[in-house]
């Protein structure tokens, strides 16, 4: 149990944690880096530091590329906390955290919030049934454990993170036995009108489109225009039922992967009460933060995918963005240093963010997807469906902590992280009114688990 | 037991990626390996494993669905300490897994005696 | 054009239950309620329908809590009949636990003057630490000792809320959501009530609207000076039956999860939570039951009570504005069957329904003295 003190405390060690404590500790500042892995990477990078070299080409340059700003972090002159998980962090500055089966508190003179995203929650009925798993934890499968599906395996949904799953598999010798896409026509010609983003972007399309080639090449069954996506089974998962092409399927399958798209973590931001958005573009809550990444709690940035969707390369630019604002506000750069440093990290971040919109329309996940029917379970801890939360509203709840008190949904271990953007969306749609009236969730401490004897001998 | 191998390793089993050793850890009492640094819910998926714990709610059986420790589907009993997120947790030799059944208890030994509960007339 | 009898200002565990208690006797009646992130004394609740160590230095209140715990029964059945919903009302008892000689001195004392003051009609045990032990085999040894009643409980203060809407509903009770009332005007025949954009009126109204009587109060010529006390309540994961008798600090809800509190805050309008306060309600909790040491916890949370200079309710009808009337209490679950039973019956005028024996005692009025000061204890 200890408590010390920092100047600049980041939560999280992925490319925005990396990148700001890099650029914090070349300009003098004292830094701690807190990450409840073992190692940096986030999840994006997850385990690259010792990575073998077959699997760091398997995963394909994009993870490789995480190599060598995992070095620059670790010559740095940050303090690293691994296994640290932080469970609190407060407006005034103080980072509570648990290591080791101790809690300690962290004072900073500034926080940078780099929890970066999780996936998008995607209740469909059977989404619970052992054997349904998220595109990301099969990445994390791979990426920390050489684990992949033993049998042919079914990825469902849409974005480029389920297809570079598919086109990792393929290299790696997993078969696919199908890939049901949701993305429909109509996605593509809405996508079209963000054409000029795209391809500003190109990079990023081609990337994209080289991907698709080796799946197609590879055999990869292809279903497009998928909907009413069910999964079957009693004790796990045996079949994905869907909708295509006019058709009824039905695919056997032992393991299902489902992804449309990640989220900004928001955890942090709301128990700091900090003010937030609903981005009809990207269909989340983003914190409301300024240039440098600054919320309306002062003192605390957010830097990455927290902020807003944007990738691992826009990750670091905004790191080093909030990083610089930090510094700013410590009186330890001038308004001139810090707008000069940060002069070409904001084109950088402006050319990987110009894909976005064109992502974000072709690869927006379906109202069925994200509002489910009355008898899909929503909240997965509690075990609270769709119709349940229809009812409270009929009741007169309007909003998430009404109907989180009626009915618990929210209020197990994972305190709304895979019910809340489904919860607000589906009492919007209830009572016909926007999301960003209807808000979210009060998030409140422990953002991690941390039992009473823990808690007790705490300061 | 009835497992559901829907995960497999990459590596042979011999031949752990880095020369990491291997561990020894066992689930509901049968033995497993892993390698050293492998969070105890890949090496559970890995050997096969379907279900990790069964809901207090209805008792529906659960497995990893995030491995990120943001959905708390991996709950675990490791070494006695019940509700265990495995996806968080490296192997360690000798562990012993079990089942989350349901509910978590106190142990026995210090566990209250409750008394009727009844209502007033 | 509105027609209802009763205006309800505050949708509250404290409104919900007046509103019930009007309806089911055939008044009709509104209830205006505010939006879902207002402060919302009613949901941050630790549950319990205590008598014990109420009343000290008021006996009519330890006599109106014991009333109230006394008709909870018909409360929870009433309701149940009427939704379906099952609150879990529990009575099995209740313990307050003291942890030195000192404290366990004061406590007798304490329940001794109530007992006394209630010519001995409130029957306690002080129990040891071997005695508590022989009723709770869990207890740890910090724990020097406690006081027993059999008329305390505890009931789900979420189901309940949820149980006096549904049961509002299902007697006719019409919602408005999102409406905070801001101004209230008496006019011929009843009162005008702005909330929002709409105006509504009635013959009658009582504000039950927690925090917010404070400001409401005056426009009907009474007076509530509320103050907000916040407490802390720590939430931990579902456990098997552990334990079925609540205390004042750790009692275990009907869904298995341990709930852990409390602390008495003077910080204005803040209902957040503080590591220091926490992890002393956390020590206190692994003194009581070492067992939860390994207890994980999901949530903290912390609630604004409403709390009054003296710390007791205040019930009073207007004399200045006859039809209006004021209720506030931070007791909002204990309290709930008298405020269904009693004191609507006497808000809505029902026909032969006079107002409750000794309610002169909880007027607004007893703050209006200026010499004398206040001190609220739980």
């Amino acid at each position: 149990m200890s408590n010390e003190r920092c100047d600049i405390a980041i939560v999280g060690a992925g490319p925005a944690g990396m990148s700001a404590a890099i650029i914090a500790a070349r300009l003098g500042a004292s830094v701690v880096v807190l990450d409840e892995q073992r190692g940096a990477g986030g999840q994006i990078y997850r385990a690259i530091t010792d990575a073998p070299a077959r699997r760091v080409d398997l995963l394909g340059p994009d993870y490789a590329a995480g190599r060598s700003l995992a070095d620059a972090f670790a010559a740095s002159g940050a303090r690293h906390l691994t296994n640290a998980a932080v469970w609190q962090v407060t407006p005034e500055g103080a980072v509570h955290y648990l290591r080791d089966g101790a809690t300690s508190t962290l004072q900073a003179g500034r926080v940078v919030l780099c929890s970066g995203a999780m996936e998008r929650p995607f209740p469909i009925p059977g989404w619970t049934l052992p054997g349904v798993l998220t595109a990301g934890a099969a990445q994390i499968l791979l990426k920390s454990a050489d684990v992949v599906p033993a049998e042919p395996v079914v990825l469902a949904g849409c974005g480029p993170l389920l297809y570079l799953l598919g086109w990792q598999y393929v290299r790696a010798g997993v078969p696919i036995r199908a890939l049901v896409d949701t993305t429909s026509m109509e996605d593509y010609r809405r996508a079209l009108s963000h054409l000029g983003g795209a391809l500003a972007g190109w990079r990023y399309l081609k990337k994209g489109l080289s991907l698709m080639r080796v799946l197609k090449r590879a055999g990869v069954p292809f279903h497009t225009g998928a909907e009413n996506l069910a999964a079957e089974g009693d004790d796990g998962v045996e079949a994905l039922r869907f909708t295509a092409g006019g058709k009824a399927h039905r695919i056997e399958t032992s393991t299902l992967l489902l992804h449309h798209g990640v989220v900004p973590n928001t955890q942090f931001t709301w128990s700091l009460r900090a003010g937030h958005t609903w981005d009809d573009a990207q269909l989340c809550w983003r914190p409301e933060a300024d240039a440098w990444g600054a919320l309306d709690v002062p003192g605390i940035h957010v830097a990455g995918d927290g902020l807003g969707i944007g990738g691992a390369l826009a990750a670091a630019q905004q790191g080093e963005l909030a990083a610089l604002g930090a510094m700013h506000g410590l009186g330890r750069i001038t308004t001139a240093e810090r707008d000069k440093l940060a002069e070409p990290l904001r084109a950088a971040l402006r050319e990987h963010l110009r894909i976005r919109p064109f992502l974000d329309a072709l690869y927006r996940p379906k109202k069925a997807n994200r509002i489910p029917a009355d008898d899909v379970i929503v909240c997965r801890c509690e075990e609270v469906a769709a119709g349940a939360i229809r009812h409270f509203v009929a009741l007169g709840c309007d909003g998430p902590n009404q109907a989180k008190a009626f009915g618990r949904c929210g209020m197990g271990p994972c305190q709304g992280r895979q019910c809340g953007l489904t919860v607000t969306e589906l009492i919007a749609d209830a009572r016909g009114v926007t999301p960003a009236e209807v808000g979210y969730y009060r998030i409140r401490p422990p953002i991690k688990p941390i039992s009473l004897g823990e808690l007790a001998g705490a300061e | 037991m009835p497992t559901n191998v829907r995960f497999r390793s990459l590596v042979p089993a011999d031949a752990s990626p880095r020369g990491e050793p291997m561990v020894n850890l066992f689930f509901d009492g049968r033995g497993l390996q892993a390698p050293a640094g492998c969070s105890v819910a890949a090496a559970l998926l890995a050997n096969g494993v379907s279900t990790f714990r069964t809901t207090p709610v209805s008792g529906a059986p659960r497995a990893p669905y995030c491995m990120m420790g943001a959905c708390f589907d991996c709950l675990v009993d490791i070494d006695g300490q019940p509700n265990r997120q495995s996806c968080l947790v490296a192997v360690a030799e000798g562990m012993q897994v079990k089942t989350q059944a349901g509910l978590r208890s106190f142990d026995g030994a210090d566990a209250v005696i409750a008394e009727e509960a009844a209502h007033v007339e | 054009m509105n027609t209802s009898d009763l205006i309800v200002v505050g949708g509250g565990l404290v409104g919900t239950a007046l509103a019930y208690g009007a309806a089911r006797n055939g008044t009709r009646v509104t209830v205006l309620d505010e939006g879902d992130d207002a402060f919302r004394a009613s949901r941050g609740n630790f549950g319990l329908v205590w008598v014990q160590g109420k009343g000290f230095g008021m006996t009519p209140y330890a006599r109106w809590t014991m009333r109230s715990a006394a008709q909870w029964p018909q409360l929870a059945e009433a309701l149940n009949t009427d939704t379906g919903i099952d609150v879990q009302l529990r009575q099995p008892g209740g313990f307050h636990f003291c942890f030195s000689d000192e404290e366990m001195q004061a406590r007798e004392a304490r329940m001794r003057s109530i007992s006394d003051a209630l010519d001995g009609n409130y029957s306690f045990e002080m129990l040891d630490h071997a005695s508590l032990k022989a009723r709770l085999p869990g207890i740890g040894p910090a724990v020097a000792g406690a006081s027993y009643t059999r008329m305390d409980g505890h009931a789900n203060p979420l189901k309940l809320l949820r149980a006096l809407h549904a049961a509002c509903r299902h007697h006719g009770v019409r919602f408005a959501q999102g409406s905070r009332a801001t101004r209230i005007t008496p006019q011929a025949g009843g009162f005008e009530i702005e909330a929002g954009t709409a105006t509504w009126h009635a013959p009658r109204v009582v504000l039950a609207a927690g925090l917010g009587n404070r400001e409401l109060a005056p426009q009907v010529g009474l007076f509530a000076p509320v103050q907000p006390n916040r407490g802390q309540v720590l939430v931990g994961e579902r456990v098997a039956r552990f334990l079925d008798h609540p205390t004042t600090y750790v009692r275990q809800t009907d869904e298995g999860t341990i709930q852990l509190g409390d602390s008495l805050e003077d910080v204005g309008l803040d209902d957040g939570t503080t590591a220091d306060v926490l992890s002393t309600i956390a020590r206190r909790g692994v003194r009581s039951f070492p067992v939860l040491e390994s207890l994980r916890l999901v949530r903290a949370w912390g609630a604004l009570r409403v709390m009054t200079p003296d710390g007791f309710p205040i019930y009073q009808a207007s004399t200045q504005c006859p039809g209006a009337f004021v209720v506030t209490c931070h007791s909002g679950v204990t309290l709930a069957a008298n405020h269904a039973f009693s004191i609507a019956p006497w808000i809505a005028g029902s026909a032969g329904d006079g107002a409750p024996a000794g309610i002169e005692s909880f007027s607004g009025d007893r703050f209006l003295n200026g010499n004398e000061t206040f001190q609220h204890a739980h």
